[in-house]
């Protein structure tokens, strides 16, 4: 009885909120983490561009973008921009289950919800109306196929990220990739996603093989370890290093033609940004954006490269 | 009990234990090495050996400190935050180009880390003496605050040094070599041997010591306690900036992450070389072959075949109490 109440308020609350803004303003709140690492970073540098943009295009719209430490403050952060009247919520939650109820309890109030990156165990659209998310597997796959193809017979080292289950769906799209191909494998080991740890890791790879023919580090940061290490060791052995994410620095070697990262596969922070744009639609526009929408694991080569290049973003 | 007793009774215990207690590290790591050829031929190699010193170098350096610091009853766990800070703040002063000249930039930019460092140590040696806080407490907070102030300077992202004339003049001092050994190796030496001069030669160091074993005695034999303690984590300060100033040139760049759990390294370099954690007793050489530890078992781990790569951390973990073990029961024979 009392959720229906509370159920009829909200929708009364909705309506009439509705009718006082649908001529003049409209408001999209954006909850993302705070800038702990290079990703992250990128998340909220882009956030922050395209926020910028979109109120330059649209004037009757407002973005409020909020950055949290950790996800018990992120459901505070949730709330505080409910309480301040928005119209949808564009999340990219730093641990998604945790976050579940405070994101339901906006949608419940039937706000526009956008999930961007981290999917809760239960993913469907009484959590959010839009999904969007790169694609760890095709990240993996796209260079297994990459590597499968440039260097048929090669023999690769992977530094994989952090025990997690991002990290294992790069792996198994990875092997996916080089399927049916001569590629060998010779090792895995993790390098958590640090570049410290990958400089020690692909130091060790050095002393093991004698002979390796391509690094996988399916990540920018431990890309610069990895480097080093090579660098260090003088060996010439090694052809090419495939890494990912689109860091500025490393599709900066990508488009200067850089023998040792001649590819860099996409899983761009900048994703936030498309949520964020499509959201604008739905509410401004009135087009029907609800649904998934996974980005492509993206082939970085010298010709595209400047379409993902951001020379002022921190990462 | 009297100063002169405190010291008799002192030599004479250190007499009969002494050597093995000092040895018994150096005896695991040789262990380890048996271990080490072993599981991979390559391990033994003179590349190898070398490449896991030099990387062992900033634990090896940083923990010196933490010796000096653990023997007098203190604790510091804002270490590996430290260190990105310092690296953090030296690379921004590279990049600003105060000074045109770049041998002269990265012999300011030096000046500077030490500067730098000597004064977070001061910080945490005055919040610990003067704020009478705990340790433990003390330096958790600056270890959050130093790693916040490098996540709020980097924006979350990257610190990267980027001139490239100073880079490849810099560049040496972690991938230099003279007469085949890696500079690094060189810094960990010289830093161990003045260490180990101050803790055993000097009137400070064995003050270090008896405010370690004893803090109310060495209040009442008329040794500045405050004082001390307060000066051993200015030591630690100024050991992380010399090891920022050779992890600089190594990558070139810090981020948010740079550093992250050194501290419990740099502890457990230091127990492992045989010093108490309750305090008291303090063994630099100890700690560096603590320090040579850690490294070589990672790097027997990766080198290895059978190893599972999920299973690292857990037979690291063993190693390590297997190797503590060992050194105990050494001791316990003699």
């Amino acid at each position: 009885m009392r959720k229906r109440l509370i159920g009829v308020a909200a929708v009364a609350m909705v309506a009439l909120m509705g009718v006082a803004q649908a001529q003049d303003k409209k408001t999209i709140g954006v909850s993302i983490p705070a800038a702990d690492h290079g990703w992250t970073a990128g998340v909220v540098f882009h956030a922050e561009r395209v926020a910028k943009k979109l109120m330059e295009e649209h004037p009757g719209l407002n973005v409020i973008v909020k950055t949290s430490p950790d996800p018990a403050s992120q459901a505070n952060a949730v709330q505080d921009l409910e309480t301040q009247g928005i119209d949808a919520l564009v999340i990219l939650p730093s641990d998604p289950d945790p976050l579940v109820n405070a994101i339901k309890e906006v949608k419940d109030k039937g706000k526009f919800v956008a999930l961007v990156d981290r999917a809760p165990s239960s993913n469907d659209n009484s959590v959010r109306d839009l999904y969007v998310a790169g694609n760890n597997p095709a990240l993996g796959e796209v260079a297994g196929k990459y590597i499968a193809e440039k260097t048929p017979e090669a023999e690769v080292v992977i530094i994989r990220g952090l025990p997690i289950p991002i990290d294992q769906q790069r792996q198994d799209g990875f092997d996916k990739g080089i399927a049916g191909s001569k590629v060998k494998v010779l090792d895995r080991q993790f390098g958590n996603w640090n570049r410290d740890d990958a400089f020690k890791v692909m130091q060790d790879y050095l002393t093991k093989y004698p002979k390796i023919d391509v690094v996988w580090c399916q990540d920018d940061d431990m890309a610069v370890g990895v480097l080093q290490a090579i660098e260090q060791a003088k060996r010439t052995d090694i052809q090419y290093v495939v890494a990912g994410a689109g860091s500025k620095d490393m599709i900066k070697k990508v488009m200067d033609g850089d023998k040792m990262i001649p590819v860099d596969v996409l899983y761009p922070p900048a994703m936030v940004g498309t949520a964020m744009e499509l959201t604008a639609a739905a509410l401004i526009d009135q087009v029907p954006v609800s649904g998934n929408y996974i980005l492509d694991a993206t082939l970085i080569t010298p010709e595209n490269a400047k379409n993902f290049y951001f020379p002022d973003s921190p990462f | 009990m009297t100063e002169t007793a405190a010291a008799t009774a002192k030599a004479r215990r250190s007499w009969k234990d002494v050597d093995l207690r000092a040895v018994a590290p150096f005896v695991a790591l040789a262990l380890l090495l048996v271990l080490g050829a072993f599981a991979n031929p390559n391990f033994i190699s003179v590349d190898n050996l070398l490449n896991v010193l030099t990387r062992s170098a900033f634990i090896a350096i940083i923990a010196v400190g933490a010796t000096f610091v653990i023997s007098a009853g203190g604790l510091d766990l804002s270490v590996g935050s430290m260190v990105a800070f310092v690296a953090s703040l030296t690379i921004l002063f590279m990049n600003s180009g105060a000074i045109s000249d770049p041998t002269m930039t990265i012999v300011a930019a030096a000046v500077l880390a030490i500067a730098i460092g000597a004064a977070c140590g001061l910080a945490n040696g005055l919040i610990t003496t003067v704020g009478r806080i705990e340790p433990f407490i003390a330096t958790l907070g600056t270890m959050g605050i130093y790693r916040g102030l490098t996540t709020w300077l980097s924006q979350g992202g990257a610190i990267t040094l980027r001139n490239p004339e100073v880079q490849s003049l810099y560049r040496p001092i972690y991938f230099g070599e003279i007469f085949g050994v890696p500079f690094p190796i060189y810094v960990i030496v010289i830093t161990a041997a003045i260490g180990a001069f101050v803790l055993y030669r000097t009137r400070y160091g064995r003050h270090v010591v008896a405010v370690g074993s004893n803090e109310d005695v060495a209040h009442y034999s008329g040794i500045p306690v405050s004082r001390v303690r307060t000066l051993t984590y200015v030591i630690q300060g100024l050991c992380v900036a010399v090891a920022c100033l050779i992890y600089i040139p190594r990558l070139g760049s810090t981020s948010a992450t740079t550093g992250l759990m050194w501290e419990l390294q740099a502890i457990t370099a230091v127990v492992v070389g045989g010093t108490a954690l309750r305090g008291g007793v303090g063994r630099i050489w100890g700690t560096v072959c603590g320090a040579f530890i850690l490294e070589i078992v990672g790097n027997i781990m990766l080198l290895s075949n059978f190893v599972s790569e999920y299973l690292l951390g857990a037979i690291q973990g063993a190693i390590i109490i297997i190797a503590m073990l060992v050194q105990r029961s050494l001791v316990r024979k003699s």
